[in-house]
């Protein structure tokens, strides 16, 4: 063989290289990890990406790219506080959190998993918070941001429809003790601080219990 | 383009010109967290009775509509609105919300003289002239479904309050005027840090599966150039007292009229009373300082309207 044959194929070997790490497979993180320590996300967040209601693992699947990639940057600094996902974002090159926030993104969103019932008082009360807040509190409803039927809107206000209820409780209280302070302009931390707990724990129920995506039916 | 408008081109380059600084990017000129000296807390404020007191018979689905109309505008009142825009965008929790436009705090004024077509306006003629500037759209005719649930709403809501005393909270905040006068470059900054990520880069707003969730600023789609939202000292004392949304009065009162006069700077659609020439459409209806109307800003004059 050549030397000309060996710096040809050198060069194969560096440009696949490459291009394998221009195309990384969000998929393949999702399900085995990494290979440099970062544990698969299915292993919290399921296969399907719906997450594990009990557990608060939330809901990836459909979420907007541009802010589960965010999370990642802030999990990974500090600015989202949360002892299993900093080491995971941390453990995640540049090019991997894109990856993983773009597979993620285009999941379909899974079948919601059947959700506590609420009294209705309960739910009374998270509709009104939902729909029209307490604004002489200066409370905007949770859909003003949030869309209708809390579908989630562009890239900074996620869904709420179909999450975890465990999970969007831990984040309210989260923003009310500061353990999370990512929100663009404070807006979580503003509004879950006009929040009871008797508030939120309805609200959480009751947006579990909503469709994830927009029925024929919920459009006007 | 008509010889006035190759002048006023003329004379607005001209003028740009002689105001490079205009072009220049700019800071907000406040960064601290204002106190909320100009929008006072009034203690005896009207509270509007709670929806679930609204009345389950036939004046009750009036009411009822009325509401409806306040929160779908599009929906419910669609062939009378023209733009993306909802009543309840401008007065907040269903007309409900002090400093925001409260229906109780227009309801008790009307019949009322108003200089802006200067004549003794009804309560339902009132709502008629939101359609057409607001909504950019076209005024329901008097006893239309739309008008009359409006009016059963706002009247609803407005029990037991005296009649003809506007109440503590009525219209909008009234800031006192700027220390600096309100700048274009300034505002600008302020709606990049504060406004953008909810309203967009283009003041575009955000819809979702086809409702409006954070309405169009200006633009086509957006209230159109007759609109109150128009004048700089309602928007500024809109934004102060309400936004961002949830964070009412953290702005301060020369960032609130930056972002306003910023906001106000941009085509929206025509004044439906214009009569083929922007100066005197503003000689008309817009003689005053908190008008941009007809003014030159950054080269342009505006009230050119949008399509």
């Amino acid at each position: 063989m050549s030397m000309l044959h060996i710096a040809v194929l050198a060069c194969c070997a560096l440009m696949a290289k490459s291009v394998f790490a221009d195309t990384l497979d969000g998929g393949s993180i999702a399900r085995q990890g990494n290979g440099h320590g970062v544990a698969p996300c299915m292993a919290c967040h399921a296969a399907d990406g719906g997450g594990q209601v009990a557990a608060g693992f939330p809901r990836l699947a459909g979420l907007p790219q541009a802010y589960l990639r965010k999370q990642l940057d802030d999990f990974a600094q500090g600015a989202r506080v949360n002892a299993t996902m900093q080491p995971v974002a941390s453990g995640l090159s540049d090019a991997e959190r894109d990856a993983v926030a773009a597979y993620y993104s285009k999941l379909p969103v899974p079948q919601a998993k059947p959700a506590a019932t609420l009294s209705s008082d309960d739910a009374q009360l998270a509709q009104s918070l939902a729909t029209r807040g307490r604004w002489p509190n200066g409370l905007p409803a949770c859909e003003q941001c949030h869309g209708p039927g809390g579908v989630g809107v562009g890239d900074h206000f996620p869904p709420l429809a179909g999450q975890s209820a465990v999970y969007l409780g831990n984040q309210l209280h989260a923003w009310q003790q500061g353990a999370r302070r990512n929100d663009p302009l404070q807006l979580m931390q503003t509004v879950a601080n006009k929040l009871s707990d008797a508030d939120i724990a309805a609200i959480s129920a009751w947006y579990a219990a909503q469709p994830a995506t927009l029925t024929k039916e919920s459009q006007p | 383009m008509t010889r006035w408008r190759w002048i006023w081109l003329a004379a607005s380059l001209a003028l740009a010109a002689c105001h490079p600084a205009e072009q220049q990017a700019a800071l907000p000129a406040s960064h601290a967290p204002a106190a909320a000296s100009s929008v006072p807390k009034t203690a005896s404020r009207f509270e509007p009775p709670p929806d679930a007191s609204m009345p389950k018979d036939d004046f009750g689905k009036q009411v009822l509509l009325g509401r409806q109309i306040f929160t779908d505008t599009g929906h419910y009142a669609k062939s009378y609105v023209g733009n993306a825009l909802n009543c309840e965008n401008c007065h907040l929790d269903a007309g409900r919300l002090a400093h925001s436009a409260p229906m109780w705090g227009a309801y008790p004024m009307y019949p009322a003289y108003r200089s802006k077509n200067h004549h003794v306006n009804t309560f339902a003629e009132r709502l008629q002239g939101c359609f057409r500037y607001s909504m950019n759209g076209k005024a329901p005719p008097l006893g239309d479904d739309v008008l009359v649930a409006l009016e059963a709403y706002a009247y609803w809501m407005s029990k037991g309050e005296p009649i003809g005393v506007a109440p503590p909270g009525h219209g909008y905040a009234k800031l006192p005027r700027p220390a600096q006068a309100p700048d274009y470059a300034r505002g600008e900054a302020v709606f990049k840090r504060d406004c953008a990520l909810c309203h967009g880069d283009n003041g575009q707003g955000q819809r979702v599966a086809d409702r409006t969730v954070f309405p169009p600023l200006w633009g086509a789609q957006s209230f159109n150039w007759g609109a109150g939202m128009e004048r700089l000292d309602n928007a500024a004392g809109f934004i102060k007292a309400n936004m961002p949304f949830g964070r009412g009065n953290t702005l301060s009162d020369q960032d609130a009229w930056d972002v306003a006069y910023f906001m106000n700077a941009h085509e929206r659609p025509q004044d439906p009373r214009f009569d083929g020439s922007v100066m005197k459409t503003r000689k008309a209806y817009h003689d005053t300082p908190d008008s941009l109307y007809g003014t030159t800003v950054n080269g342009s004059v505006l009230g050119q309207g949008a399509e």
